[in-house]
């Protein structure tokens, strides 16, 4: 199994411009609303054409602008999940799972029935979608995909209309059944969560713009981007110019840096998780840290958000190490330890 | 007189002209409608502009001046009246021909611009999906777009089907007020109204609102019923 996306398009607000190429099953892509995702997946599903570029599945070309191949979505064996399902209203569960077959009426009935099996979906035949739960609807619409047996499933932030807590069981629902399938799996999502857990390789996209393709693990770990450590979560984010090989200028926080490991000469941004910062109880300043001013706080059932003015900074304390605040009041300063400490370009 | 006497005596050709040009042209314009509603769904935005406008003109329009630019497209002077009435042995003007072109093109915007708004108000991801799922457009035409469709285009088939029922002005500029053979229950209340014969002229006009309330009302009924509960505001 293997993917190259290579494609390009001029959109009111925005070029979007894509290119990435893997081998991998499991293909996330994070971005905020609006910012060319579903536009990428609809691309590959032949529903939206590209200006230009090249799409590949497993060596088969879909949409090559040069060559003049722009195969019809029809015959790009590509599954693709909506936001809301697109289950057709009017068509019966088993309707809609035969909707797309072909061959004589024994053989759609029995495509259709060891669907219905797979997806516990049994004794709900005759139903209409309006008649079904969120998760039930989820499986007639991958039933109905997968009975077609696609080379490719896409998915289209699936999630996004969902309240927390059926988002979570859905999403282990999804996994379990997306588990012994053997094709790509491309899933879309604002969600970080969703796609950490789900998706080894991620494509992080910002207002149409590939910022970075690579292991999810590892984006997570180390961004590099000022927008990657954006998308994946990273609070607290200021301009940062590199003065030499081992310190680095923070304006916004009024603090320079001191770092052992070398500063890249790209350097534009300083990037630390809400989670990282290490209090300290201290009169005077400590290297490496930033005066906290308590400006606000929230309380969240597992933790304590903690937002400080000039700087601008926000702390997350897990209720679990809280004690020590308990004890000893509100710190000074926040220390940055410099192995948390993302550099960014 | 009483009124027993009088329907007795009355000549009920124009019924029999009405509901059968009403109900071709409803038929033609059904066709034509979704077709033309289908064909600008898929059009460019300027395209669809140009069409829509065109499309729409007919109902915006004096009836008496769609007469007037039929006459001048039928008339057996001009081009196209010649080639049909030597060439085909059609006769447009002053016939019942007449009647349904005049009816159809004055009530097909009502059947395209309802066709339209029935298409538009569909999920396009709807007919995505069906597309990836390998559904030929054919196939996505007849099952998935057209049941979608069905309450808008049952709709505007009934307004349809009224309008052209009733329809005056371009039918008496290009069918004419022959009695028995174009003289629509439109035509003939004009007619026995210029004479002052009141009594008849009510009898069609009571008729043709009876004819077009229960059209309506009996499509109401049958659309209710599908649509399993109505909604109540």
């Amino acid at each position: 199994m293997s993917i190259t996306c290579r494609i390009k398009r001029d959109l009111p607000d925005f070029s979007l411009e894509i290119s990435f190429s893997t081998e991998k099953k499991r293909i996330g892509i994070l971005g905020a609303s609006g910012s060319g995702k579903s536009m990428t997946l609809k691309s590959i599903a032949g529903i939206e054409t590209p200006d230009e570029g090249q799409i590949t599945v497993d060596g088969q070309v879909l949409f090559d602008k040069e060559k003049k191949i722009n195969e019809k979505p029809q015959r790009r064996n590509v599954g693709y999940v909506f936001q809301n399902y697109a289950l057709f209203p009017h068509m019966s569960v088993e309707q809609n799972i035969a909707a797309g077959l072909r061959g004589t009426k024994e053989q759609k009935a029995r495509r259709v029935r060891e669907q219905l099996s797979r997806f516990r979906l049994e004794g709900f035949e005759a139903r209409f979608p309006e008649e079904l739960s969120g998760g039930q609807q989820q499986r007639v619409a991958l039933a109905r995909i997968m009975a077609y047996e696609p080379q490719m499933i896409l998915l289209d932030e699936p999630f996004a209309a969902l309240d927390a807590f059926l988002r979570d069981r859905l999403l282990q629902e999804l996994m379990e059944t997306l588990g012994d399938y053997d094709g790509t799996v491309i899933f879309v999502s604002h969600n970080r969560d969703e796609l950490y857990r789900f998706s080894e390789e991620l494509l992080i996209i910002d207002e149409g713009k590939q910022i970075r393709f690579g292991d999810t693990r590892e984006l997570f770990l180390h961004p590099k981007e000022m927008e990657t450590a954006r998308l994946t979560g990273c609070k607290n984010i200021a301009p940062a110019k590199r003065l030499d090989e081992h310190h680095v200028a923070v304006p916004d926080w009024d603090l320079t840096l001191l770092l052992k490991k070398e500063v890249p000469p790209d350097l534009h941004y300083i990037g630390i998780r809400a989670h990282m910062f290490e209090p300290v109880w201290e009169s005077a300043q400590p290297e490496n840290a930033v005066a906290f001013h308590l400006s606000d706080v929230a309380e969240y059932p597992f933790e304590y958000k903690y937002y400080s003015h000039s700087p601008d900074i926000c702390w997350y304390v897990q209720k679990s190490s809280y004690q020590q605040i308990e004890e000893r009041g509100l710190p000074n300063f926040l220390r940055l330890p410099e192995e948390e400490i993302l550099l960014l370009r | 007189m009483n009124l027993v006497a009088i329907l007795k005596e009355l000549d009920y050709s124009p019924l029999y002209i009405s509901l059968k040009t009403g109900v071709v042209a409803t038929i033609l314009s059904f066709f034509l409608g979704i077709f033309a509603a289908k064909r600008s769904m898929s059009a460019g935005k300027r395209m669809r502009a140009v069409l829509d406008g065109i499309l729409t003109l007919p109902m915006v329009l004096p009836p008496t001046a769609a007469g007037f630019f039929l006459l001048l497209l039928f008339s057996r002077r001009r081009p196209v009246g010649m080639f049909l009435y030597e060439k085909l042995d059609i006769k447009i003007v002053q016939s019942w021909a007449g009647c349904v072109i005049a009816a159809t093109v004055i009530a097909f915007p009502l059947m395209y611009r309802n066709a339209r708004a029935a298409f538009e108000q569909i999920d396009p991801n709807l007919i995505y999906a069906a597309r990836t799922l390998g559904m030929s457009e054919t196939k996505i035409f007849w099952q998935v777009i057209l049941p979608l469709a069905r309450p808008g285009l049952l709709g505007g088939t009934i307004l349809t089907f009224a309008r052209a029922m009733g329809e005056y002005g371009a039918t008496s500029m290009l069918a004419g007020n022959i009695p028995g053979k174009t003289a629509t229950i439109a035509q003939r209340i004009a007619m026995v109204i210029q004479d002052g014969d009141f009594v008849t002229a009510g009898i069609w006009a009571f008729s043709v609102a009876l004819i077009a309330f229960l059209a309506i009302f009996l499509m109401n009924l049958v659309t209710d019923r599908k649509a399993k509960r109505g909604r109540r505001w």
